[in-house]
């Protein structure tokens, strides 16, 4: 069985899922960065005493399964999501949801998704996939990180689903389900909520370490690491810094870039002149982003360790850090009102 | 980012799929475009993969020395740590840092050894005797 799912690639695999699967529902105004924004993806945290791959634990993004969630909660569509104890429940689960026609998102492990380059697989168990058809013993995958439509055979999906280790997906499967009409309003509802959400999210954030603070957090310890660590393992860490904003899936930049075409988009829906001027304050962002990991890069690959050269990379991100505190705080002084 | 500065740089990813960036056209609007790959990230990406390669032949080189259990070394070689490979076993945590030892590993019963073989997917045989060059 085949459901007429439609499959577009998108930057971000959670995103993507998100926003396949709304228009699937019919709902198509959602873009991949209006699910992001309304979403508030926008993030920045680095948990010092969290190890991910022998490296520091970075996110540019917020939780895993927050975007779907918000998006759908704002726009007032009602999320199905299940987890399930036993692979053979899981299964006939989704099975029963494709005969009746319903394709799902699932959580699943990369390090057994087989239709991955090897060199990308490493234990992470939050990406997402929509499951849309059954051939045979072939499942029908649609990964938004990939150009086409993939297959997946039922041993493997099963393996991925029920990944072990920190973020277990437990074969989680999940999808919208629209009862109401979502009006431009409610859409334009939800931009406003899914902004002073991530207004909140990076200015106000308590704890130091998430946030605009988080990214001043981790410029301060940059410099430091080259004492501490070593040349060589603050290379590493710095490389893991650059992996996690430069991943498939983050659309460059560690998702400013994202952020910056959602404002623009935002604009169609609410006619701000600030929005366009702020995405610009996102652009920059992005790119500073970028030339810092330009500069990370000459560390890593030894070209460039002076402590002045851990300096530099330090203050690139206070410059980063100073640029995205005026955005956000330009944004919370939009008047939605008028 | 502006469209036309869009990295190009052969990548892993050539021959599976292409990243898709969101960047600039000429009037300032927010298009996407795909990308073979980034330098500076495919750096990154190939210096923790050397960092696991050391790793593994650190975990070799410890097995041969009589320091360390097998399973120290199938975990490096599957990127594993201590809480991946307990979640996967069902074994504790302090069970598995016990099972790395060697003579605590030689004495595991043909039931345990049968979990961690599974999970490394191999047969009892290879784990009990890794086959190194197979890699």
């Amino acid at each position: 069985m085949q459901i007429n799912f439609q499959h577009i690639q998108a930057a971000h695999c959670e995103n993507g899922v998100t926003s396949n699967l709304l228009r699937y529902e019919g709902l198509d105004k959602i873009t991949e960065p209006l699910a992001f924004g309304i979403g508030s993806g926008l993030f920045f945290i680095y948990i010092p005493f969290m190890k991910v791959n022998n490296g520091p634990a970075f996110s540019y993004r917020t939780m895993p399964g927050l975007i779907f969630k918000r998006t759908c909660k704002s726009l007032c569509v009602e999320v199905i999501r299940k987890k399930f104890s036993s692979p053979e429940q899981a299964q006939n689960y989704l099975d029963e949801c494709l005969k009746s026609g319903q394709p799902v998102g699932c959580q699943v492990g990369v390090y057994f998704l087989t239709y991955f380059p090897k060199e990308y697989r490493f234990h992470f168990n939050a990406h997402n996939i929509v499951v849309f058809g059954k051939k045979d013993d072939n499942y029908l995958i649609s990964d938004p990180v990939m150009e086409h439509p993939t297959t997946l055979s039922s041993y493997e999906l099963q393996r991925v689903r029920f990944a072990k280790g920190a973020l277990a997906p437990k074969g989680q499967l999940y999808y919208p389900k629209i009862r109401t009409e979502v009006t431009d309003d409610q859409i334009r509802f939800a931009i406003t909520k899914g902004i002073k959400r991530n207004v909140r999210d990076m200015l106000f954030i308590p704890g130091g370490i998430a946030g605009i603070s988080g990214i001043k957090f981790t410029a301060r310890k940059i410099v430091k690491w080259r004492e501490k660590l070593g040349v060589k393992t603050a290379g590493l860490y710095l490389a893991q810094l650059v992996r996690m904003q430069e991943e498939i899936g983050t659309g460059g930049g560690g998702f400013r870039f994202i952020y910056a075409a959602f404002l623009q988009q935002a604009y169609q829906f609410h006619q701000k002149e600030e929005l366009l001027k702020i995405s610009e304050q996102f652009t920059k962002s992005g790119d500073l982003w970028r030339s810092a990991a330009v500069q990370a890069a000459g560390i890593f690959k030894g070209r460039i360790t002076s402590i002045i050269d851990f300096q530099d990379m330090g203050n690139y991100l206070l410059e980063v850090a100073d640029v995205e505190k005026n955005a956000f705080k330009s944004l919370s002084k939009i008047n939605w009102k008028n | 980012m502006k469209k036309s500065d869009t990295p190009q740089d052969p990548s892993l990813l050539d021959n599976f799929t292409k990243d898709v960036y969101y960047v600039t056209d000429d009037s300032g609007k927010y298009v996407t475009e795909k990308s073979r790959g980034w330098e500076v990230k495919a750096t990154a990406l190939n210096l923790t993969w050397d960092d696991v390669k050391q790793r593994v032949e650190k975990a070799k080189e410890d097995y041969f020395k009589g320091k360390c259990s097998p399973i120290n070394y199938f975990m490096e070689n599957k990127m594993m740590d201590l809480n991946i490979v307990s979640s996967y076993t069902g074994f504790w945590k302090w069970q598995v840092k016990r099972h790395l030892k060697l003579n605590v590993f030689n004495n595991l019963s043909e039931k345990k050894l049968l979990k961690y073989a599974k999970l490394f997917e191999i047969s009892v045989d290879e784990l009990k005797n890794p086959k190194f060059d197979a890699n």
